[in-house]
């Protein structure tokens, strides 16, 4: 398939995908109550309660609603937040910069430890340095990343004091939440580069050309590892679709500005735009990174491409 | 059956997991008769009171200590697991039933039907898991089969993917082949002939699932959208804890540990029947 019909291909499954995540959030986000009693002070009678109504155009049949905020998305307006009255998509992308922050961090650290211990234990098959890593691997995938974050607020801020509880805006901020998701990164990444270096190794044109007589490190690069790395590849796309979007728990714990709580925030105040914006916004950010995904196997395996 | 638990017997890793998952089984069970204080009693007098070994045996040792309320933690965390497990078993068998079926289906039909539902997949793919069931969760309401419903609404996609990938393959083999050319109607097909034959696969995706939902199920109550108070669950435990973690830091420590020790025996079991029956299944997810 060529090249832009491909592409073209993908975006258009991209925008319908994105318009079944927004299309679903809406009506189920309607469900979660009537915002204008939430925003008015407690108290106010039913008259207040109706003019608000009308001023958010709450008050029109829900199929209209729905058909006025899709035209109203294509144009790229998402609505006023009806906590902040300010644009809703304004309201997420300011958090946006502190969810890359962290995002950013965890896979970057996540990947290289989790990178570098999969490989280990790979190449050093029946050693004491497989068994640890893999033992590692197991307890940071089996831990739960909210109560990994408690234990090291209890261990590094309450008893020695060293780091912030939470909160962000400096380096000293970043390195709790940050190391508490990459330990799970890196968990879920070494197990999986093991194992798929495992079974690269064993197939007949590694055997082949160890037996050409190349160097151990030209058949490691160029025949083990760029096979081995598809599904890694694979998995880090997901991973980083997950942290982009926000993880909720974690900025919950680590009180950490990010997209995942304002979400979070919106759906508890029922700020329908915020949460249309932000799971819109979420949906997007993911759907690339997949997009990303895809171009970069092609890279990897010239034979994919070529499909 | 025989070589199965000779196989297991031989494997540490597997054969521990499931003495654990085994040992938390038994304790749900039975954790009414195990001799532990009521897990809702509150005791001002013993409030916050640390782990203590000495006199194990004697009314009123707290060996995990107590809580902000005096209750005692080691009971309140087997009384826990019932709750947990309870929801969690029963989120992976809904999901995998709805998606055993669905990637039958999509794999037996493949064209439109496939078509359809794959994009669904993508869809929901699209949308945090964590968002979706937050979104859900608030709009229902958080109760018990609210939440079922939840945890096995992030699930079914997993199974519907992996079986569809096996149908697909399997639909071209010769006794599905046989069983059309008998006559055998489409339903027959599907359930008599596909069905048996991927209930492996689905098997090893659950044991998997629940590792992932009993996580997923801790963060939701966590973040108080599980199953509400005074029931005693694990994710709540640590919410409540969290504010006394200065002082008494048992309170979140321990859920956190059951949580661990849980998640990581059902993981082990889950992988070495993954490994026994089907090695390929491992870079597939």
């Amino acid at each position: 398939m060529p090249m832009n019909r491909y592409l073209a291909v993908k975006l258009g499954e991209a925008l319908l995908a994105i318009w079944g995540v927004v299309t679903i959030v809406f009506f189920v986000s309607r469900v979660l109550g009537d915002p204008a009693v939430l925003l008015l002070p407690v108290g106010a009678d039913q008259q207040e309660i109706d003019a608000l109504r009308i001023t958010l155009g709450l008050d029109r049949p829900i199929l209209e609603q729905y058909a006025l905020s899709m035209v109203a998305m294509l144009r790229g307006d998402f609505g006023v937040s009806f906590q902040h009255t300010r644009p809703a998509m304004d309201v997420v992308l300011e958090r946006m910069p502190a969810t890359i922050e962290l995002a950013g961090a965890a896979l970057l650290f996540g990947t290289l430890i989790g990178g570098a211990a999969g490989a280990v234990a790979a190449l050093k098959r029946g050693t004491i340095s497989e068994f640890v890593v893999m033992i590692a691997a197991l307890l940071g995938q089996a831990t739960p990343v909210f109560w990994l974050g408690i234990m090291l607020i209890l261990v590094f801020s309450v008893d020695l004091g060293w780091l912030p509880t939470g909160g962000s805006g400096t380096i000293a901020h970043l390195v709790l939440p940050g190391l508490t998701l990459a330990v799970f990164v890196s968990a879920s990444i070494a197990r999986l580069l093991r194992s798929s270096l495992l079974d690269i190794m064993r197939e007949d044109y590694v055997r082949t050309a160890r037996a050409k007589g190349l160097m151990p490190r030209t058949v490691f690069f160029w025949h083990i590892a760029r096979n081995a790395l598809i599904p890694v590849v694979t998995m880090i796309g997901i991973i980083a679709g997950e942290l982009l979007g926000g993880s909720v728990v974690i900025e919950t714990v680590f009180a950490w500005p990010g997209v995942g709580r304002i979400i979070m925030q919106a759906i508890q105040a029922q700020d329908f735009p915020v949460i249309q914006a932000g799971v819109a916004l979420v949906a997007a950010i993911f759907i690339l990174i997949n997009l990303l995904v895809d171009l970069l196997y092609g890279v990897l395996d010239p034979r994919i491409s070529r499909q | 059956m025989k070589s199965f638990f000779l196989a297991l017997l031989k494997s540490r890793a597997g054969l521990f997991g499931f003495v654990l998952v085994l040992v938390f089984v038994l304790a749900a069970l039975l954790a009414p008769y195990l001799g532990l204080p009521v897990p809702t009693r509150s005791n001002l007098v013993a409030r916050m009171a640390a782990p203590t070994w000495t006199g194990l045996f004697s009314p009123g040792a707290h060996p995990l200590g107590t809580d902000e309320l005096g209750r005692d933690i080691l009971s309140r965390i087997v009384h826990g697991s019932r709750v947990t497990l309870t929801i969690a078993t029963a989120a992976v068998v809904l999901g995998g039933i709805v998606g055993t079926l669905l990637g039958i289906v999509a794999g037996y039909y493949r064209g439109m039907v496939d078509r359809v539902l794959m994009r669904i997949v993508d869809i929901q793919l699209a949308l945090p898991l964590m968002l979706l069931a937050l979104l859900v969760i608030a709009a229902l309401g958080p109760s018990t089969t609210n939440l079922v419903v939840v945890l096995a609404l992030t699930s079914w996609l997993r199974y519907a993917r992996i079986i569809r990938g096996q149908v697909l393959a399997l639909r071209e083999r010769e006794f599905v082949l046989s069983a059309h050319a008998i006559g055998a109607g489409t339903w027959r097909i599907m359930i008599k002939h596909l069905l048996p034959n991927v209930l492996t696969p689905a098997l090893v995706v659950a044991t998997l699932e629940l590792a992932r939902i009993i996580i997923m199920d801790a963060a939701l109550s966590f973040l108080g959208l599980g199953v509400q108070p005074p029931n005693p669950s694990w994710g709540r435990m640590l919410a409540d804890g969290r504010v006394y973690i200065s002082t008494a830091w048992w309170i979140v420590t321990f859920p956190g540990v059951a949580i661990l020790l849980t998640v990581l025996s059902v993981n082990l079991l889950g992988d070495w029947l993954r490994d026994y029956f089907d090695p390929k299944l491992r870079t597939m997810r």
